[in-house]
């Protein structure tokens, strides 16, 4: 029993320089961060588009819309990571292939950041949707009338509107991401938990290295809930408090 | 479900995506290999089984778990309340995954360096996997769920509790009668969407030798080398699965009267 | 906003355009995971092991610059005919069922198959010394096969792992009897500091060339001519002996086999 509680406090083990493997779990960490912000700022791309189309789009695409929302919350994540990762690069390759391209090469990081991001999109298209639906009629009317196009309505009325609405459901997400990029693990993407895998594979100090990620990842939550926090009192200046 | 069969529903275009959808999966069924399905269908079963086992094991167990971590933030004092908000930070704050490893390879192999646990009656369930699968999920859902019913138990209104004690109910009666139904009742709308979330959360337990219906997809990849219809299949289990816990509570709150909510 | 977005766009365009440029370079995919003494990661994030020479060897001869490729090794064959790698090199059997998908090189190594149990067990690589025992292996392994075919009817259940390394670490725990896996990494194990204390080697199996393979090569796409390129490689660095000097640095015999 003294034995293992010795090896659970090998912290030379995690030194930054090898033979510690600290800055390997750093770098996974930063590896992690990068693919979630990747993926995140996707969804938000697929969402706003989502969102749109849902609210203002044609008969076809809402149920298009509908499909992809419904697939990807009825599906675990893990299962269409699985599914994108292998999938999407070849679907992608036969789509270039047939227009006559030469076969593109898609990095890990990509096809990491393109997984995340899809999952990603189809609940960041329904937070948003909620929140462009919060937005009086009222101003976006008063925008068009003042000759503005629709993409000005979006810039300058729609988006800076809904925002506060959104936040809370989009922060909620952001901390998703951060942990649903753990799942790359399984694809052998060697981001934080993988890392952090093959760490306590070699060394077999299991319990230090799982604690010490989980660590990591906790405080990259934390943080985040700092900045979230701040970013929903910025937002919501002016707006009368709403008893909910 | 009944939206299907009206008129409503059937628009000409709907009528063609329907079409283009029914080509697709035709399309699916020819052209892609299922010859592996008879032969692996038997364990597929069992591993459906073993998924909606985990499922339902651990939403049970988080449940009564997530009801005295959720209560005690909002009413307990402080040394029970505020363990409860870090149970609920810590959870919630981890990747599950790293947390079932954690669990398995992690404190389980600490249990072996006991001998008193080696030589225990308990020690033929702790060399399995699927004690480590149970909790973790339990453990995961208790957290998300003490989250939302801390919020439930805040948000009944205070003048109903109020009148409970004023009708002479003791502090338990008025929480038996009136604050947990009450609770339940706010929080019956988002279990949905959490038993969903849970139910997409188990193949993770597949990473620590399960055997649930990830598992099997799995050996079936690996036995016939395919590598989408294997996994076709594996999505279109977990829908039909979802589907059901979503129709099944649906039903549920129709049950429920709505009067005031 | 507006730059925000297009700072995502510009993120995720140039993700996918930076990956196109190199095109001369092979991509050798290994299991992303320890397996030691052929591939595993050291604490620098680089990719050590016998196997690892070797490619650096036979990629020098070949003139090809090969890149370490991580993948799950549930995974690599999906990932080889994907184009997300363009070899394997991660200790994979040759076997027919394989070949059906890919094409394999020349073997670069093979060794018999071995069993390791708790010390003292009283274990031995048999059927009837199996018989109602727990038993871990790889997933999609020669070794799983094996398993199935010869123990899987009287021991007590066959449990399937994603990487030797989870495989060897329940062995350890005491959560299975004895594994089945390649003689050189269970010998590594139990020469390891958590495998000594409590496993040891029982011996090799009886062989079975139609599941045990033909020995160890490269993982190819079916008709690439990097097949050629590899076979000739192979057997300059054999007869350069280059071969036998990365072997002698980590064992003690020949692995090429018979």
């Amino acid at each position: 029993m003294i034995d293992w509680l010795v090896n659970l406090a090998d912290w030379h083990l995690l030194a930054l320089e090898p033979p510690g493997w600290g800055g390997l779990l750093l770098q996974g960490l930063a590896t992690s961060i990068e693919i979630a912000a990747g993926g995140y700022l996707l969804g938000f791309l697929i969402g706003i588009g989502g969102a749109a189309g849902k609210l203002y789009g044609g008969p076809v695409t809402r149920d298009l819309l509908e499909v992809y929302t419904t697939l990807v919350r009825a599906i675990p994540e893990l299962v269409l990571i699985l599914l994108l990762y292998y999938a999407g690069s070849g679907l992608l390759n036969r789509i270039v292939t047939g227009f006559g391209g030469e076969p593109v090469e898609i990095s890990a990081l990509a096809a990491g950041i393109f997984v995340i991001g899809v999952v990603q999109g189809a609940y960041q298209t329904e937070v948003l949707r909620g929140a462009f639906k919060a937005v009086p009629f009222g101003q976006i009317e008063a925008a068009r009338a003042y000759g503005m196009t629709g993409l000005q309505v979006l810039r300058r009325i729609t988006l800076p509107a809904m925002l506060p609405h959104a936040i809370p459901g989009l922060a909620n997400l952001w901390l998703i991401a951060t942990k649903d990029t753990a799942l790359l693990a399984v694809v052998g993407f060697t981001e934080l938990t993988l890392a952090t895998r093959q760490a306590a594979g070699t060394t077999k100090a299991y319990m230090m290295f799982f604690l010490a990620a989980g660590f990591l990842y906790l405080m990259v939550t934390l943080v985040s809930n700092i900045i979230i926090g701040y970013a929903e009192r910025r937002t919501r200046r002016g707006i009368p408090e709403v008893s909910a | 479900m009944n939206a299907m069969l009206t008129r409503e529903f059937w628009q000409p275009h709907r009528i063609g995506l329907a079409v283009t959808a029914v080509v697709l999966v035709a399309w699916m069924a020819v052209s892609l290999r299922w010859d592996w399905l008879p032969k692996y269908g038997p364990l597929l079963i069992e591993g459906v089984w073993v998924t909606i086992w985990m499922l339902v094991v651990s939403c049970v167990l988080g449940m009564l778990l997530a009801l005295p971590i959720g209560l005690v933030q909002v009413t307990g004092p402080w040394w029970l309340a505020a363990p409860a908000r870090m149970f609920c930070t810590l959870i919630r704050g981890t990747p599950l995954l790293l947390q079932v490893w954690l669990l398995y390879y992690g404190l389980g192999s600490l249990f072996a360096a006991w001998p008193e646990i080696r030589q225990s009656w308990a020690w033929p369930y702790l060399r399995t996997a699927w004690p480590y699968g149970v909790v973790a999920l339990t453990i995961s859902f208790a957290a998300y769920e003490a989250e939302v019913m801390r919020g439930a138990f805040a948000g009944v209104p205070k003048g109903e509790l109020e009148a409970a004690r004023a009708y002479g109910m003791s502090p338990f009666t008025a929480f038996r009668r009136i604050w947990l139904p009450r609770a339940l009742h706010r929080a019956l709308p988002t279990l949905s969407g959490e038993t969903v979330v849970q139910l997409k959360s188990t193949p993770l337990v597949a990473t620590i030798t399960v055997i649930d219906a990830y598992a099997v997809i799995s050996r079936v990849r690996q036995d016939t080398f395919l590598t989408y219809e294997p996994l076709l299949f594996l999505a279109l289990i977990y829908m039909i699965l979802a589907g059901v816990l979503v129709f099944m509570f649906s039903k549920l709150e129709a049950l429920v009267p709505v009067k005031g909510a | 906003m507006t730059k925000m977005l297009t700072a995502a766009l510009v993120a995720v365009t140039t993700g996918l355009m930076a990956s196109v440029a190199m095109a001369e370079t092979v991509r050798v995919g290994v299991a992303a995971e320890p397996y030691p003494p052929f591939t595993s990661p050291d604490a620098a994030g680089n990719w050590v092991g016998w196997e690892i020479d070797f490619m650096n060897a036979v990629c020098a001869e070949a003139k090809l610059e090969c890149v370490v490729t991580p993948v799950a090794w549930d995974g690599i064959i999906p990932a080889l005919t994907e184009n997300k790698i363009d070899a394997i090199m991660s200790s994979m059997s040759i076997t027919e069922e394989r070949m059906k998908t890919i094409d394999f090189s020349n073997k670069y190594y093979n060794t018999p198959a071995a069993v390791a149990a708790s010390k003292g067990s009283g274990i031995t690589a048999t059927p009837e010394g199996l018989a109602g025992k727990i038993i871990g292996v790889q997933v999609s392994t020669i070794h799983a096969d094996y398993a199935a075919k010869y123990f899987a009817p009287t021991a007590a259940e066959v449990k399937i792992y994603q990487t030797q390394d989870e495989a060897n670490q329940d062995l350890a725990a005491g959560r299975v009897d004895a594994l089945l896996a390649d003689s050189l990494t269970l010998d590594a194990f139990v020469k390891s500091e958590s495998g000594a204390a409590c496993c040891e080697l029982v011996g090799n199996v009886a062989d079975d060339p139609a599941i045990l393979g033909l020995g160890v090569g490269v993982g190819l796409r079916k008709g690439d001519p990097l097949k050629d390129k590899f076979n000739a490689a192979i057997e300059a660095v054999r007869a350069s002996g280059k071969y036998d000097e990365i072997t002698k640095a980590y064992f003690a015999f020949d692995i090429y086999g018979k």
